[in-house]
């Protein structure tokens, strides 16, 4: 068994980590944050390349890291694979892999026989005698991640390993990592940017955010309900925080009847809702003192409001258009911003179906 | 002239030429002058006379052992530099170079006084009946001085930009220190080293300014192809030809030593910091 159990306290200068997270054996936790938020930090002091100021990394019971003392990283069974995945230049991809089998004291021709076999679990049968260089972006990242699990680490620490890769290649390796990962049952953390690598590999996702998890739990309960702003941006729906006072749910321009577990709570709202839910037109009036006039005589229904476009963002699948008071965004076809001439500055009646709105009391 | 080599050739101003075929001239023209006054009549004489074959076999011996001995001590030496913080490297760094920067007379001078029967050392070492002054041991130890720096400082440049990733990846698979240092460090270093060892064996072979004055200039002992050719041309009966067919043997030895080192390529040598 190796249960990850970490509470890792880090100062650095002004920055501090103080992440507390545990991940079952055999499970995959991704963690997702802002540039800066110590992602790195965090999978450097679990594989021992920095100390921690407080705290400890256990694995399976075994005490790691604590404030007094840190095992060397070759005693740690935790094998650490970056963005960069540092192959070694000088060897064949199959001594890359034999490389950790031999310092595990595997004899020279079982350590070759194995590695052969990893590069063909990793799908590259037949590179073993090329060198690293020879190698794409992404055969790298397999052959690594082959040379790190051949070891059979106790934990698996995978540092933004797709962000270098075109998103054709990712693909090609998140399916590879989707497939081996529970297959060698290694507790593994992966730091990542992409949503898509969370809900495709992880079984846990923890939001680390100024050196703090704001937010842990089953990747699907994460996305659905972001507690905060960045893990609205990371789940792609909008959240927005108002108030709620007689049961009608404000922020900003936008007025919504509030549900009743909302109607009762004290403090802040949250109100979510996924930017393709929001219905858009145009007015009749161009200008914002013109829209303002419009809205004045007809009184809007629930869940309707007249908004100022702020910004425009081009999508995969359209256009997201972002508009202010209360920010938000709303996914419009592209071939709808040529129709109703969308820019920066018209005025825009939004609309969102009451029933596609969750509130989440914030309970301050 | 295509675009494309144009290109390649990237915009340097075209009147350095002059001056760029100048330094070379510089370099090359002299040792041109040198081959043409061999007096090629009585240059196998002068090669195989018993002096110059124990010069040649001296020279060659010590610079042998003393590049060993840059390797036993700068090899670590470098790796203590390059992992070292910032502010310690510097300082080391300076340290290392002073012997490059100094006039190697003066290095002589220096190991004279250490060494010496009146310095720090030489009377500690006289109770033990050694002498190191003017044996060949002194010849060893004042190339080891001068060529040192040479093996460290590129060794130490290429170790520092290799960085330390592939070690940490290293130890991360479980590979202990002498793994790591024997299979990925020193392996990705062998660019730095093999050049740190070329440049310390030419600059061993051609000592002159420290061996003289703290060797002396003994036949057989300590009298090195520099010194030999020194007292060559220096008269004491002697002919210049011997001087100059020393001079063209040493100048053989050197490209032959290049040579060798171009013909012998390190396995992996291209050390691309891989994305």
């Amino acid at each position: 068994m190796s249960e990850l159990d970490v509470q890792a306290v880090v100062t650095r200068g002004v920055h501090r980590l103080d992440a507390v997270l545990a991940a079952a054996s055999g499970q995959t936790l991704a963690i997702m944050g802002p540039s800066g938020a110590g992602k790195s930090t965090l999978l450097e002091a679990i594989a021992g390349l920095i100390r921690l100021n407080d705290g400890h990394v256990r694995v399976g019971g075994r005490e790691l890291s604590s404030k007094r003392r840190q095992l060397p990283p070759q005693r740690r069974g935790v094998v650490l694979l970056r963005q960069d995945p540092h192959l070694f230049p000088h060897l064949t991809a199959r001594e890359n892999i034999a490389f950790g089998l031999r310092a595990h004291g595997t004899a020279k021709p079982q350590a070759l026989t194995s590695a052969d076999e990893w590069l063909w679990r990793v799908g590259l049968p037949g590179t073993g005698d090329q060198r690293p260089r020879q190698l794409s972006g992404g055969q790298q990242q397999r052959v690594a991640l082959a040379r790190a699990l051949a070891t059979e680490p106790e934990v698996l620490l995978l540092d933004e390993p797709l962000t270098a890769l075109d998103p054709e290649t990712a693909s090609g390796v998140r399916a590879m990592l989707a497939e081996q990962l529970p297959a060698v049952r290694t507790t593994t953390m992966l730091v990542t940017h992409d949503a898509v690598d969370a809900a495709a590999l992880a079984d846990g996702l923890a939001l680390l955010e100024g050196g703090r998890i704001t937010q842990s739990g089953p990747v699907r309960e994460v996305l659905a309900a972001p507690a905060t702003a960045f893990g609205a941006a990371v789940a792609g729906v909008n959240r927005i925080v108002g108030t709620v006072t007689n049961g009608v749910w404000t922020a900003g321009e936008l007025r919504l009847p509030a549900s009743r577990s909302a109607a009762t709570a004290a403090g802040e709202v949250a109100a979510l809702f996924p930017p393709s839910a929001v219905t858009l037109e145009t007015l009749t009036e161009r200008t914002w003192t013109g829209a303002l006039r419009v809205a004045g005589q007809a009184p809007s229904s629930a869940g309707e409001w007249i908004a100022r476009i702020d910004r425009l963002v081009q999508t995969p699948l359209g256009v997201r258009v972002h508009v202010a008071d209360p920010a938000l965004a709303v996914d419009v076809p592209v071939d709808l911003v040529a129709e109703l001439g969308l820019l920066t500055g018209v005025p825009v009646r939004l609309r969102v179906p009451l029933d596609t709105v969750r509130f989440i009391p914030l309970g301050r | 002239m295509s675009p494309v080599t144009r290109t390649e050739r990237g915009h340097v101003p075209q009147i350095l030429l002059v001056p760029a075929v100048l330094g070379l001239a510089l370099l090359i023209v002299p040792l041109t002058a040198l081959v043409g006054r061999v007096e090629w009549s009585t240059l196998w004489a002068d090669i195989t006379s018993p002096a110059a074959l124990s010069a040649l076999a001296l020279s060659v011996e010590t610079a042998l052992v003393a590049t060993a001995l840059c390797v036993i001590l700068g090899v670590p030496l470098a790796l203590l530099i390059a992992r070292a913080p910032a502010r310690t490297a510097a300082v080391l760094r300076a340290a290392v170079t002073v012997p490059l920067v100094l006039p190697p007379m003066v290095g002589g001078v220096a190991l004279l006084f250490l060494f010496g029967r009146t310095g720090w050392l030489g009377p500690i070492l006289g109770e033990f009946g050694i002498r190191i002054p003017f044996t060949t041991t002194a010849v060893v130890l004042a190339q080891t001085f001068v060529a040192l720096p040479f093996l460290v400082l590129a060794l130490e440049g290429t170790l520092r930009t290799t960085g330390v990733g592939y070690e940490q990846a290293a130890a991360a698979l479980g590979a202990g220190r002498w793994r790591i240092l024997l299979r990925v460090t020193l392996p990705l270093a062998a660019p730095g080293l093999v050049a740190g060892v070329v440049l310390c064996f030419a600059r061993a072979v051609g000592e002159f300014g420290a061996t003289a004055l703290f060797a002396g200039n003994a036949p057989g002992v300590t009298q090195t192809m520099p010194l030999a050719i020194y007292t060559a041309f220096n008269g004491a009966g002697v002919s210049q030809g011997t001087a100059v067919a020393l001079s063209l043997l040493l100048l053989v030895t050197a490209i032959g030593v290049l040579l060798l080192v171009r013909a012998w390529r390190p396995d992996g040598r291209q050390v691309s910091v891989v994305r």
